[in-house]
């Protein structure tokens, strides 16, 4: 089946349209907290000693004239779109002179490294599980593994993380207890070494994201699975006298599969912003760190920035989604 | 359902179907629980200067107590009770909102199917830890403010990702054939939805409950920033989890009578 050229116009234009309110929302939100971030700087600087209360000021006029933050909201506004609209991030006020793009850049690929790994093999591993179970034709004994996947699909993750902190790391002493590499190791991408020493780094939190996320595919999946098997053409691919393997196969996976998928991308498109407790907790060099602390300082190029760069994400992964949905599913047409 | 009547016909129901049971069962215990506990122990203990701070469990206070004097063992309890409430506020209007929603945008469609998702999709991208910083700093005093104040405000977003899940489960729901034959029977679209499209979503509906409680209950322990509250509302939360999944399990047969035991 092919997909029409004027479906595809329109959910463009749903799609900027998404992008455009978004970012205006986005915009807002901040705003709406009566702090002041550079007051809030300033003082800082002041009380750990590295500036006099008159450089001060003059600094964090300065600092508000710079970031245009002495403007009304509207023209803050005005000067905010037309920057997103050519993808100009600006600088980040707290880490200033540094550009929000590059701090992007510097943290974007920790993040997709294992949140990626620990979001694809969560899904695997969930669905083959959450299908098994609802398959009534397995072991019955399969079935005592979803009470405990669903205990710690209840805890958050940044808890759990805790926890695999305290007792692998702090106690076994099996892995690192922060950072995203060893200090000792020099940062060379292609030593074999580095890479194993990002690798090691990477599997508590990557555990704490895996084991956290597994009961909610299979859940879903489980009760997809039960209900596909009630339905008639089930019974009727049975009465044929169909193999068991291509009745799980052909018949039920392809049926349960659809809005499995279509979480996943869903989820693939949260993958930026979807670990910033748990880098928090590890203190990892990723982006969803950066972002928590440029929330907690309300450094607003910054958090503007890479919740763009994420609301970009998460609109692409929609438009796709929405895109190949009815080649996975004929029974849904290219409507509105 | 159940043969015979009020209590034995639930009792026959539950012989024939455990799993349904042992999720009522166990709802009904943790509420108990969250309720008989605050008779035996009183609330002033949960305040701040209420005991000698920094004191080790044991003797008079079984829990110990933290740095600014408060009682462990009464703030456990009735800061447990007050985070379920505030989850339990949050869960249930954002998954009926997400129900009516979902239901109607999916199966009807149109424009107000093409509003819903825009909004849905909007607010997707509002990262919630910054939601949660702002109302946080924006409120005067967040510790006074009431469970249901805060539930309401949880609630904001509680909505959206129901909606957004149960709407792409009734998208392919409504194509079915037997959706088709009730149609062909003239029955009314609100009837579909009621009669045909919701006991087959009974199962997935009750595991969006268990989850929009879960997100209901993280979203307060964020507003209030009570961390020491966490580990006993993770405790329960995995056991309302459960709960759910049992009653999940036992619905089965309402989108399934082919898994019905007979006894």
């Amino acid at each position: 089946m092919r997909i029409p050229l004027s479906y595809v116009i329109k959910r463009i234009g749903f799609l900027i349209a998404v992008l455009f309110t978004a970012a205006t929302i986005n915009f807002l939100i901040p705003k709406l907290a009566p702090r002041d971030p550079v007051t809030e700087l300033i003082n800082q600087k002041i009380a750990s000693g590295g500036m006099t209360s008159e450089g001060a000021k003059e600094f964090g006029d300065s600092l508000k004239k710079l970031y245009g933050l002495d403007k009304p909201l509207w023209q803050q506004y005005l000067t905010y779109i037309w920057n997103m609209m050519r993808f100009d991030l600006g600088y980040s006020i707290v880490n200033y002179p540094q550009k929000v793009s590059t701090i992007i850049g510097q943290t974007v690929y920790w993040t997709l490294g294992f949140v990626s790994v620990s979001t694809l093999l969560a899904f695997v591993l969930g669905t083959v599980i959450g299908a098994l179970v609802g398959w009534s034709k397995t072991s019955k004994y399969l079935s005592w593994l979803m009470p405990p996947l669903a205990m710690f699909s209840a805890i958050p993750a940044f808890i759990l993380a805790l926890v695999l902190i305290y007792l692998l790391a702090f106690k076994a002493k099996a892995f690192p207890l922060r950072g995203g590499y060893s200090t000792t190791i020099d940062k060379d991408w292609s030593n074999p070494k580095f890479l194993l020493d990002v690798a090691h780094h990477a599997v508590l939190p990557g555990l704490a994201m895996l084991l956290t996320s597994i009961g909610g595919w299979s859940l879903s999946m489980r009760a997809m699975m039960v209900t596909v098997e009630g339905a008639d053409y089930m019974t009727f691919a049975e009465a044929k006298g169909l193999k068991g393997s291509r009745l799980f196969f052909r018949y039920a996976l392809r049926n349960t599969l659809l809005p499995q998928v279509t979480a996943l991308a869903m989820q693939l498109g949260l993958i930026v912003s979807g670990a910033t407790l748990v880098e928090g907790m590890f203190s990892y060099p990723g982006i969803g760190n950066r972002l928590g602390g440029a929330i907690r300082a309300l450094d607003y190029p910054l958090i503007y920035g890479i919740v763009f760069f994420m609301v970009v994400g998460i609109a692409v992964a929609t438009l796709i989604v929405d895109l190949i949905y009815p080649l996975l599913d004929p029974r849904i047409s290219y409507g509105g | 359902m159940p043969r015979g009547q009020g209590f034995k016909g639930f009792l026959n129901y539950v012989r024939r179907n455990p799993a349904f049971g042992a999720g009522i069962v166990l709802l009904l215990l943790l509420f108990l629980f969250s309720t008989v506990a605050t008779l035996f122990v009183e609330k002033d203990g949960a305040y701040p200067l209420a005991a000698m701070p920094k004191q080790p469990p044991g003797g008079e206070y079984p829990f110990g107590t933290d740095s600014v004097g408060r009682d462990l063992l009464p703030t456990l309890i009735y800061g447990t009770q007050m985070t379920l409430a505030i989850g339990m506020i949050a869960g249930v209007i954002g998954l009926v909102v997400g129900t009516v929603l979902g239901f109607m945008t999916g199966y009807f469609g149109g424009i107000f199917d093409t509003i819903i998702k825009f909004l849905v999709d909007v607010l997707m991208t509002i990262p919630s830890f910054l939601l949660l910083v702002v109302i946080a700093s924006s409120l005067p005093n967040p510790e006074e403010m009431s469970v249901l104040t805060m539930g309401l405000t949880l609630s904001i977003v509680a909505w959206v990702q129901p909606t957004r899940a149960i709407r792409a489960q009734v998208l392919s729901m409504r194509e079915r054939a037997f959706v088709m034959m009730s149609k062909l029977s003239g029955m009314s679209g609100m009837e579909i939805i009621i009669r045909e499209l919701m006991p087959n979503l009974m199962p997935y509906l009750a595991i969006s409950l268990a989850g929009a409680v879960n997100g209901g209950v993280l979203g307060s322990l964020g507003l209030q920033g009570y961390w020491w509250w966490i580990i006993e509302p993770v405790i329960v939360i995995a056991l309302i989890f459960i709960s759910f999944l049992l009653l999940s399990i036992g619905l089965d047969e309402f989108a399934n009578p082919r898994t019905r035991r007979t006894v």
